[in-house]
């Protein structure tokens, strides 16, 4: 350790400190220059900058330089500033403060060296979210936040059980490659996987984050499931496992998007979806592979950010957040509209945007290693996704019928926000050199050629078409879907209530037991001590003498044996 | 006097915009006589990949599948929205 260094994430979540105590203009300035110097720190780091600290027996390495972590921080910093942008009229003093700890500990992730602490960070990311959840003030937002840290904390006790057997088999903390293999790696890995969204537990994203404020819910969608992106990218390379866990989860988020009829619960699915590829592509773990993992978190931030900003713009103007509620909406609010379809078309991989330069390594890794069966998957989900997200969210929210609804495009700062990231995800379409140019491994791979134009407008024409031919089947209804949550919001509820209600008549029972008791005993206590009680009768004096005279008198006889 | 409905909310055009859709998916079959797709899976004995039309059949029909298998499972998981409601 020969220089002064500090994890560049420390530079929000400190300077997040800030944001309570000022207000005005002044507070904008910070919210938007501590993510600036944060993606400063980040490039000026070294690229083998490490900086270690003895703790106990082990060596810990708060900061520590590499490609991987330097593209996530880098993401997760542009991110910071938009989103700032984005909230800073709007959202509240405790969401705009719990933000910036959450993103900075996101960071901080991103540059640990170490188990221990990638682990501080990570829990710090689980309470700063959950407050954002909660900032949203309503009662259901309090209930999700509630749900939502109780799940993170289980997963947060796995992944801590799992580097404790990990550090014990090991004696080593450093964060490196893993091989699932042994009880801990075992446990280290499904921690990650509770933060990626994976079964069984994933109805947590879309339980929690459409809970949230507008804002709020443009912060969640970014940091926690792609820092578990990070974490298996770095930790678990190739592991097998991946691929079809991965798989799940992108049919998962399709089928559960297409049932669904809140807008920010389709978005919330699809974050599912996205992060599906992602971990498909880890457990595929070629370098292509891992490229595609690494572009399409990057590329996925900017575009689920722009498509929450857009459904957040229209639940602030018109307060509503259902499909049926909605429609026709472009009408009103054309630079809503226009920045919410530029990111339904990047989400969908069209050409020119950033999904097509991005998640096609992840589909061509897939075609190069022979994996025939996964390939067909991933096309089709692909496919999927501008079912779900690509048509379905800008029809259902922007289109269909009219609803009536006129509301206005929302504030300036809100709009400059969306524009950034629709810039944003065409530039990278039109420029995939840049991203490629920062990614972990060197891109051999040419995106734009005839026939991956071809066939990329054809699989998605053809998904639109599909589309609309069974548009009837997906007229929206007032429903929700049960998911996994069931077991914990209704099975186990009801199993408590049951047990509460059953031991309450059981309490009731011994209590009326311990009363007939407690009445016998007295009822006897009154017929020997009471007024008419043998033992009541005479005075205490007099009694008093009759039991002495009676001890006298076996004296006596004892005297006389 | 109410506003006049949207071009796109207008029943008479309801028809043209299917015609622009069916136009614009007639287009990107063209291609399919000019150009060659490239063999991923030759090895493995899998040509369909480059046979004709392919990925405009594949997406049609699995899409069409995904929302066939989410009407169906909506079925089992679909309940009323206030269904948790306390």
């Amino acid at each position: 350790m020969s220089e002064f260094m500090i994890s560049p994430g420390l530079i929000m979540v400190l300077g997040a400190i800030l944001i309570p105590l000022l207000n005005g203009s002044l507070r904008a300035v910070v919210l938007l220059s501590l993510p600036v110097m944060t993606l400063a720190a980040v490039w000026m780091l070294p690229a083998d900058a490490s900086l270690q600290v003895a703790f106990l027996e082990y060596t810990l390495e708060p900061v520590r330089s590499s490609v991987e972590g330097r593209l996530f921080a880098t993401v997760f910093s542009i991110m910071a500033f938009v989103g700032g942008l984005y909230a800073y009229r709007q959202a509240s003093t405790a969401e705009l403060t719990a933000a910036y700890i959450y993103a900075g500990s996101a960071i901080g992730v991103t540059f640990a060296g170490d188990l221990v602490t990638l682990f501080i960070f990570w829990e710090i990311m689980a309470l700063g979210s959950t407050v954002v959840i909660w900032s949203a003030g309503s009662p259901s937002a309090y209930r999700a936040g509630m749900r939502y840290l109780i799940i993170h904390l289980l997963g947060g006790v796995i992944l801590m059980t799992g580097i404790v057997a990990y550090v014990f088999e090991t004696g080593s903390v450093e964060f490196t490659s893993m091989q699932v293999d042994s009880p801990g790696t075992w446990l280290i890995l499904i921690g990650f996987l509770v933060n990626a969204g994976a079964p069984p537990l994933s109805a947590w994203i879309a339980d929690a984050y459409p809970e949230a404020s507008p804002s709020g819910m443009v912060f969640l969608s970014a940091f926690t499931t792609k820092t578990a992106v990070f974490a298996l990218l770095v930790g678990f390379p190739g592991a097998d496992i991946l691929i079809p866990i991965g798989l799940y989860m992108v049919f998962y988020g399709i089928i559960y998007a297409l049932l669904e009829n809140d807008m920010r619960r389709i978005l919330a699915y699809s974050i599912v979806n996205q992060v599906g590829f992602m971990v498909a592509a880890i457990g595929i773990g070629t370098e292509m592979a891992l490229n595609g993992a690494a572009a399409h978190a990057f590329a996925h931030i900017i575009y689920k950010a722009l498509l929450l900003m857009s459904a957040g713009s229209v639940l602030l103007m018109t307060g509503k957040r259902k499909c049926t509620d909605l429609g026709g909406l472009f009408q009103s609010m054309p630079v809503t509209a226009i920045n919410g379809i530029v990111g339904a078309l990047a989400i969908s991989a069209f050409p020119f945007t950033s999904g097509f330069v991005t998640k096609s390594l992840e589909t061509s890794a897939a075609a190069n290693e022979g994996m025939l069966i996964v390939w067909l998957l991933l096309l089709a989900a692909s496919a999927g996704v501008f079912l779900h997200a690509g048509i379905k969210f800008p029809w259902f929210v922007f289109f269909q019928k009219d609803s009536g609804l006129r509301p206005p495009d929302p504030p300036a700062n809100l709009r400059l926000a969306m524009w950034l990231f629709s810039f944003l995800c065409i530039g990278i379409g039109l420029m995939p050199n840049s991203l490629y140019a920062i990614l972990p491994y060197p891109v051999d791979y040419q995106p734009y050629t005839l026939d991956h134009l071809v066939t990329q407008f054809q699989v998605l024409l053809f998904a639109g078409f599909a589309f609309f031919v069974m548009l009837k089947q997906m007229r929206r209804t007032l429903t929700i879907s049960l998911d996994f949550d069931w077991f914990y919001r209704k099975f186990f509820k009801e199993i408590v209530s049951e047990f509460t209600s059953q031991s309450s008549v059981a309490h009731q029972a011994r209590e009326q037991q311990a009363l007939a008791l407690l009445n016998h005993l007295v009822d006897r206590l009154y017929r020997h001590h009471g007024p008419q009680g043998t033992l009541a009768q005479a005075w205490p004096t007099g009694s008093m003498v009759l039991w002495v005279a009676v001890l006298l008198g076996l004296l006596l006889v004892l005297f006389y044996i | 006097m109410s506003e006049r409905k949207h071009w796109l909310y207008r029943k008479e055009n309801l028809p043209k915009l299917w015609v622009i859709q069916i136009v614009i998916l007639m287009l990107a079959l063209l291609p399919e006589f000019f150009i060659h797709h490239h063999h991923y899976f030759e090895e493995q004995g899998f040509t369909l990949d480059a046979s004709f039309g392919f990925y405009a059949w594949y997406g049609f029909i699995t899409c069409a599948g995904m929302v066939a298998l989410a009407k169906i499972l909506g079925i089992f998981l679909k309940r009323k929205d206030n269904y948790y409601d306390e």
